[in-house]
């Protein structure tokens, strides 16, 4: 197990760029999920606006 | 009116304005020098090692100068509406463009062609480089002008426009950059500089016929 | 030929629907592939002959670079559509394409530079394709900082458009610039018309990481783009319907 995770002795290049890796692809997850979140928030104010704008009209 | 009249009355009335207002033009000028002098300072007044710098020095401090000078190219007539003017005229669009691109050059790009190879020798080149230096700068500060034109009207009236300005042109300089400072590094070290050269005009004329149609479509996506 | 599919494709709520019904099965077949080509590429395959186990690096470094580039290409393609078409949807495509390309683009680089330390001896090298994948990053910054600097949606749009298309020239440079020039980087193994020259115990489960960052590219740019769709839309009757608000 030792042996797999200093890989050679190269780990001090390989795991850094797989954990590297790794924190990019979740943190794009995250930040995707959040502007899809907040354009939905939006258009849903944006939306109801509207429709309480035409229910007083 | 022809759009051949037409372009040449525009060169003629951007060259008027242009020479009414020296001081604004010769900036660009007085920056490369002031910034190419910067470069013995900070580093060594040995020729030697300063003639090895020449040609990063050269090109980086033309590329800056060509940036600052930029935001002359479209303020007045940006400002002014005659822009606007230009793009609803029925005449094409891209022509009128590199007209005022190639004035816009002749007031800026010129002096910096005339003055690097002059800086050149300052900094160690051997006077045979001269003409070397000189065709380099000639093709590549029209490449920077054309280029940086498509910058100047993507970013035209924003505030801060500036600063995106250098950040939206400096990537795609970079050929020019390259190819510049390897031919001018040719040239002064006296060895053939065909390869690049062949680069930088192949560039420069990309940069022609390409960039005052992407230059126009960006005017008219900012002034709508 | 008919055309429908591709103007059905450009209507917001059309694309809205169908890009949610893709998603979960983009992200679960990413997440997948990504496992299977990890074990193979980090347990199954084989040491390198030279290189010995540091060469694994390349089962992140490869699918990044390969993804950064891919990235621009569709950004720059949804930005044309968008231009030519007017078509709202495909400059909402095309806004979703910048952050992961950069991040991409960023990780090639990174991961690049750490391979390079133990194999060629330097962090960085100013060779033609490092540089370039560099100048690539930039433009994916100018990107997204022009973006940021328009306040009207659509005038940001088109300029952007404009911009990405003017990038595409880096490109070929990319690719092309380890046969135009001697560089320090690797030469195609690949992309070659040939057989690789890699050895299939190597060379599947970088196929797998690959398929795997595709498919999560796919789904991370459909996410955005349904959000940015409906930043988009002025029609507010099918966001009230799909989204269940009273209207």
């Amino acid at each position: 197990m030792m042996q797999w995770l200093s890989m050679g002795g190269y780990w001090m290049y390989l795991w850094p760029s797989y954990l590297l890796t790794f924190l990019v692809l979740v943190l794009n997850v995250g930040y995707a999920r959040r502007s899809a979140r907040l354009a939905r928030l939006e258009a849903l104010r944006r939306v109801q606006g509207a429709a309480a704008q035409q229910g007083r009209s | 009116m022809s759009p051949g009249k037409a372009g040449w009355r525009l060169v003629q009335r951007d060259l008027r304005l242009g020479l009414r207002r020296p001081g604004e033009w010769l900036q660009p000028l007085v920056f490369f020098l002031v910034v190419t002098t910067l470069f013995p300072l900070a580093t060594s007044p040995e020729l030697s090692r300063l003639r090895d710098m020449a040609p990063g020095a050269l090109w980086v401090a033309a590329l800056l100068s060509s940036l600052l000078a930029l935001e002359l190219l479209f303020r007045e007539d940006g400002q002014d509406g005659t822009l606007e003017q230009l793009a609803v005229s029925g005449l094409p669009l891209p022509w009128l463009l590199l007209a005022k691109t190639c004035v816009h050059w002749l007031l800026t790009g010129l002096p910096l062609v005339l003055a690097g190879p002059l800086v050149a020798t300052a900094l160690g080149a051997p006077y045979a480089s001269i003409p070397g230096v000189f065709a380099a700068l000639l093709l590549g500060s029209g490449a920077l002008s054309l280029i940086g034109a498509v910058g100047a009207a993507l970013t035209l009236g924003l505030r801060r426009g500036g600063v995106l300005l250098a950040l939206l042109v400096l990537p795609l300089a970079v050929p020019v950059l390259i190819f510049g400072a390897r031919a001018t590094s040719l040239a002064i070290a006296q060895d053939p500089m065909t390869a690049p050269m062949y680069l930088l005009g192949a560039i420069a004329v990309l940069s022609a016929t390409l960039a005052p149609l992407a230059a126009a479509a960006a005017v008219r996506i900012s002034l709508e | 030929m008919d055309w429908t599919w591709f103007h059905r494709f450009g209507s917001p709520p059309h694309f809205y629907r169908i890009a949610g019904k893709l998603i979960p099965w983009f992200a679960w077949l990413a997440a997948l592939t990504g496992v299977a080509g990890l074990i193979g590429g980090l347990i199954l395959a084989p040491p390198d002959y030279q290189q010995g186990e540091g060469y694994r690096i390349i089962y992140v470094h490869v699918p990044a670079a390969v993804l950064s580039t891919m990235a621009y290409a569709v950004m720059a393609t949804a930005a044309g559509v968008g231009l030519i078409w007017r078509m709202n949807v495909a400059h909402a495509v095309a806004a979703s394409c910048a952050a992961i390309g950069a991040s991409f683009t960023f990780l090639a680089l990174v991961t690049g530079s750490l391979w390079g330390r133990p194999m060629w001896g330097t962090y960085w090298q100013w060779d033609p394709r490092l540089t370039s994948e560099l100048v690539m990053l930039f433009l994916y910054l100018g990107y997204m900082g022009l973006r940021g600097a328009i306040d009207d949606t659509a005038r940001a749009d088109r300029a952007s458009a404009v911009l990405a298309l003017v990038g595409v020239i880096n490109l070929p440079i990319i690719h092309y610039s380890v046969d135009w020039w001697n560089s320090l980087h690797q030469g195609h193994t690949l992309l070659k018309f040939s057989k690789p020259s890699m050895p299939p115990s190597m060379l599947v489960p970088l196929l797998l990481l690959m398929l795997g960052f595709v498919l999560y590219f796919a789904a991370i740019v459909l996410v955005r783009s349904r959000g940015e769709v409906l930043r988009r839309e002025r029609n507010a009757r099918w966001i009230a319907e799909l989204l269940g608000a009273p209207s």
